[in-house]
């Protein structure tokens, strides 16, 4: 038995996992219409491929994976491409994103589909191969996943971690998966553990799933692997990717840093499946596992086509009850509020709750904090929340990253405890969001700066050379004219010196710093490319925060 | 915009917190009833409707929701601490003074509940005996021990129509902590001292109970996981390692460590004053230093103070403390090599 390290706090939220896991995990069905960004990743979105008008085929990718952190994204079905457009997605900011928008033809045809041998690929073309199937971390992180299964140096990877832990309430997608399809996450795991070269393989689960413990431990034991199926303890958030690393291997991994740097990298269980499905079959990921539970008629997993609209997944359950009162997307301590029920399933879609007053009631209204610490106590990072939400409503945002603010996971124990019902995670997301905003601010202006520097300088050195020639000239005058005679001679020389000096230095003057705003239209694009470069970089900076935050 | 968490569960609410702190104080406030006479509930109630009432006012002056921020309980429990550390019998002005304070100085000059730095409790009692000393070391005797022991006709009487009625001789009579202070300095020895009959068997004829009371609210709030147990434990052991090392240095001078427990507002103040969440160090080392720096005060300004207590100032001393203090305790972040950080300038 391995030994268990805990972590700081945590919390026992209601667990309402028995509602979705009295069935099987059942195929949703065919829709007419699918709506599949292109963005279903952390990073930069995929390019669209296909226009209006073409037809598609189910597995042909119709988004190519753009830059390196990235992957690429396929057609759910065949049909007819309708449009490429911004439509709404199930994101918190409830902001629209670049959709390819397919009419199913009901045919449902796939491309041509051919095992791959991943055994004897080179390792960098197996990792695009990855990357072009549009394997990302299926866990709600959705980090491509093939920047993961690089080893980088040899024997960095100790342990393998398969997070199966799924702490958050209502969601069982990853239950049902380990109960019902135990071998092929396995499998899975063994080319991560090959292209890891990983020396352990350990089955991260929690304690209340006997069920899916006993599938992946028998499994284990009929595929004749060396891996450890272990069990922890019920507690939220041990699904968290730092968590489980210290759960497992007491390493923390480090403040703003990947588990990689501990020796440790962890996937989640429904990843693994997908990786051996893209490999034994050469099929790209185009469905998952989604809970769909709450106040619906059935509560039930679907194996769901990405792309499907979240209306037509809810009528799959049986539809909402009466009295719904709208519908979190993900768990009810780190999901969001659906903004739009067209919005469709992507690859970060693990879970649908449909929500009803009693179970779902208004937050009560806050109160003053009474520096009870309880916050404190529940903090998986060991933060001070408390300090924190008191300089975030100040906006004193030094203070917020003195006191750690971006180790914050947000994982929601400390709203969860909290005695005087105050919204602490918001909080801390909004002081997050307010220094990145300004972090951007600070780089544009720098970068505006720089520019007008360079642009001053320029134009400086090209006066300056122009009055050098002038100079020049004047000097080869007056050696031509050396041959005069001798006092007119010297009368003139000195005059066109003169001149030339006067030419030069009203030259010199005549330079003052220019405006950027005149910029030929070459500069201006190459600005921006520079500029749209760093957005990317800085969006990728994010995101890889974001990717350490889900458990 | 409320995001995540959206699911919060069966939990505590502030009001319920501070209930069950009243709660927990139901057991001593009995006993001294027991032991002191029906005093206690008119103070009580004295404190109640004056901290309430101020409370309201100050929040309608502040223009703060008055009904979100008055069912939050913090001002009764501030009464209650008030009323529990101030001697009963006393005119009515002065509880009605002592609440006005802890209410309106302490606390909502500071910016209301969570913003105070000092216990307003502490501040009302602090306030009150550099005011009116004389009121604050008039502390009715124990009933066994008095000449007249006063009803509840006697206590209304007192508080409000004045002392005409009673001499104040007839009920009163010197604290332990307050006589056996006056008795060494008179040249007599401890031991001689707590032979007298006031003393009882621990520290103090019915006030021993009174502590002992207190203490076993305080393990309910341990129980209820109000409290962590750093505040009370670190309190009561500074008490009771400096009062022992006095003691063994000069046993004549100074009484043993089980005395200084069991009298004044030790047992009040390690589990329910300075463990005041408000006011006291966050962190749990910062809550063993803080602690641990109060009761090493409360036997200092016993020993060489001018005040007969020490509980009070060496609270309100640590809790100016604490802001220091929870800077150099921050716990280790996850992830992070540093313990102890220090705040940016
Ligand atoms: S739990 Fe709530 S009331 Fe208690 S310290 Fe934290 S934020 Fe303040
Ligand atoms: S949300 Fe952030 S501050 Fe709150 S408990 Fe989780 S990690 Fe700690």
């Amino acid at each position: 038995m391995r030994r268990l390290h805990s972590f700081n706090g945590g919390a026992h939220p209601a667990e309402h996992k028995a509602e979705s896991t009295a069935r099987p995990i059942a195929a949703a069905p065919l829709v007419p219409l699918y709506v599949v960004p292109l963005r279903q990743h952390i990073g930069t979105p995929a390019l669209p491929l296909v226009r209006a008008g073409d037809r598609v085929l189910r597995g042909q990718a119709i988004g190519q994976a753009e830059g390196y952190v990235s992957a690429s994204v396929h057609a759910p079905t065949s049909g007819r491409v309708v449009a490429v457009e911004m439509r709404p997605v199930a994101h918190p900011s409830g902001l629209a994103d670049l959709c390819v928008v397919i009419e199913a033809d009901g045919e449902d045809r796939a491309i041509d589909l051919q095992p791959l041998d991943w055994r004897g690929m080179e390792p960098s073309h197996l990792r695009n191969l990855i990357r072009d199937l549009g394997l990302v971390g299926l866990g709600g992180a959705v980090f491509p996943s093939f920047i993961k299964l690089n080893p980088g140096e040899a024997g960095r990877v100790e342990t393998l971690i398969l997070n199966g832990a799924e702490c958050e309430p209502w969601i069982t997608s990853d239950d049902l998966l380990m109960r019902e399809r135990a071998r092929e996450i396995l499998k899975g795991a063994e080319i991560m553990q090959a292209m890891l070269h990983a020396g352990e393989v350990v089955i991260g689960i929690e304690d209340n799933k006997p069920e899916a413990i006993a599938a992946m431990q028998a499994a284990v034991r009929e595929m004749g692997l060396g891996y450890e199926v272990a069990v922890v303890p019920t507690r939220y958030p041990s699904g968290g990717a730092k968590q489980l690393t210290y759960l497992l291997t007491g390493r923390e991994t480090p403040s703003r840093g990947h588990a990689v740097e501990v020796g440790v990298q962890v996937f989640n269980v429904g990843t693994a499946y997908g990786l051996h499905h893209a490999l034994a079959e050469g099929r790209p990921l185009i469905s998952r596992v989604v809970t769909v539970t709450g106040h619906v008629a059935s509560p039930q997993n679907f194996e769901v086509r990405l792309g499907t609209p979240i209306e037509d997944l809810i009528r799959a359950a049986g539809g909402e009850l009466e009295g719904a009162t709208g519908e979190i997307i993900g768990g009810p301590m780190m999901g969001f509020d659906l903004q739009d029920r067209a919005a469709p399933v992507t690859k970060a879609v693990n879970c649908v709750i449909v929500k009803d007053a009693q179970r779902f009631p208004p937050p009560p209204a806050p109160r003053a904090c009474i520096r009870c610490g309880e916050c404190a106590r529940a903090c998986p990072a060991r933060l001070q929340p408390f300090e924190l939400y008191w300089y975030a409503r100040a906006r004193d945002f030094g203070k917020t990253q003195l006191f750690s603010l971006f180790d914050c996971i947000e994982c929601g124990c400390c709203s969860h405890v909290c005695p005087s019902h105050i919204s602490l995670v918001d909080f801390f997301r909004y002081a997050k969001s307010e220094i990145w905003a300004r972090e951007r601010e600070k780089e544009a202006a720098d970068a505006a700066r720089r520019r007008h520097e360079f642009h001053v300088w320029r134009l400086e050195r090209e006066k300056q050379e122009k009055a050098e020639r002038l100079a020049r000239k004047a000097v080869a005058q007056v050696k031509e004219a050396e041959a005069a005679p001798v006092d007119a001679e010297a009368a003139r020389k000195k005059a066109i010196l003169q001149a030339a000096i006067e030419r030069a230095k009203q030259a010199r003057e005549g330079v003052t710093p220019r405006n950027v705003d005149h910029l030929t239209p070459e500069q201006q694009h190459q600005v921006e490319e520079a500029d749209a470069r760093r957005a990317r970089l800085h969006a990728g900076a994010e995101d890889q925060k974001e990717t350490e935050n889900q458990p | 915009m409320t995001g995540a968490p959206f699911s919060l569960g069966p939990r505590n609410s502030t009001p319920r917190v501070m209930l069950k702190v009243l709660a927990a104080l139901v057991p001593g406030i009995v006993a001294h009833y027991w032991f002191f006479g029906p005093g206690i509930v008119v103070s009580l109630l004295l404190t109640s409707l004056a901290a309430v009432g101020f409370e309201a006012f100050v929040l309608l002056m502040r223009n703060q929701p008055v009904r979100l921020h008055l069912t939050d309980g913090s001002a009764l429990v501030t009464a209650w601490l008030l009323a529990l550390s101030l001697p009963t019998l006393a005119p009515w002005w002065l509880y009605v003074a002592g609440s006005f304070f802890a209410i309106v100085v302490a606390k909502h000059l500071y910016g209301g509940l969570g913003q105070n730095v000092f216990n307003p409790a502490m501040v009302g009692y602090a306030a009150l005996i550099v005011s009116f000393p004389l009121y604050m070391t008039q502390w009715p005797a124990p009933l066994e021990l008095a000449v007249h022991a006063p009803g509840w006709a006697d206590a209304f009487d007192l508080v409000f129509a004045g002392q005409g009625a009673l001499s104040p001789d007839a009920y009163t009579s010197a604290t332990p902590l307050d006589s056996l202070k006056t008795q060494i300095l008179a040249g007599r020895t401890v031991e001689a001292v707590l032979g007298q009959p006031i003393y009882g068997l621990l520290g103090g004829v019915g006030g021993e109970w009174v502590a002992l009371a207190f203490l076993a609210g305080g393990a309910a709030l341990l129980a209820m996981r109000l409290t962590t147990w750093h505040i009370p434990l670190a309190f009561l052991a500074a008490v009771a390692l400096s009062a022992g090392a006095l003691h063994l240095i000069d046993p004549a001078r100074h009484a043993g460590p089980l005395f200084h427990l069991m009298t004044g507002g030790v047992m009040l103040g390690a589990f329910f004053i300075a463990t005041d969440p408000v006011t006291a160090s966050t962190t749990p080392l910062g809550k063993l230093v803080y602690a641990g720096g109060a009761g090493l005060l409360t036997v200092v300004i016993r020993t060489w103070g001018g005040f007969p207590d020490g509980v009070a100032f060496a609270v309100l001393l640590m809790n100016m403390c604490v802001p220091f203090i929870d800077d150099y305790t921050q716990p280790r972040v996850f992830g992070k090599t540093a313990r102890l950080r220090r705040r940016a300038p």
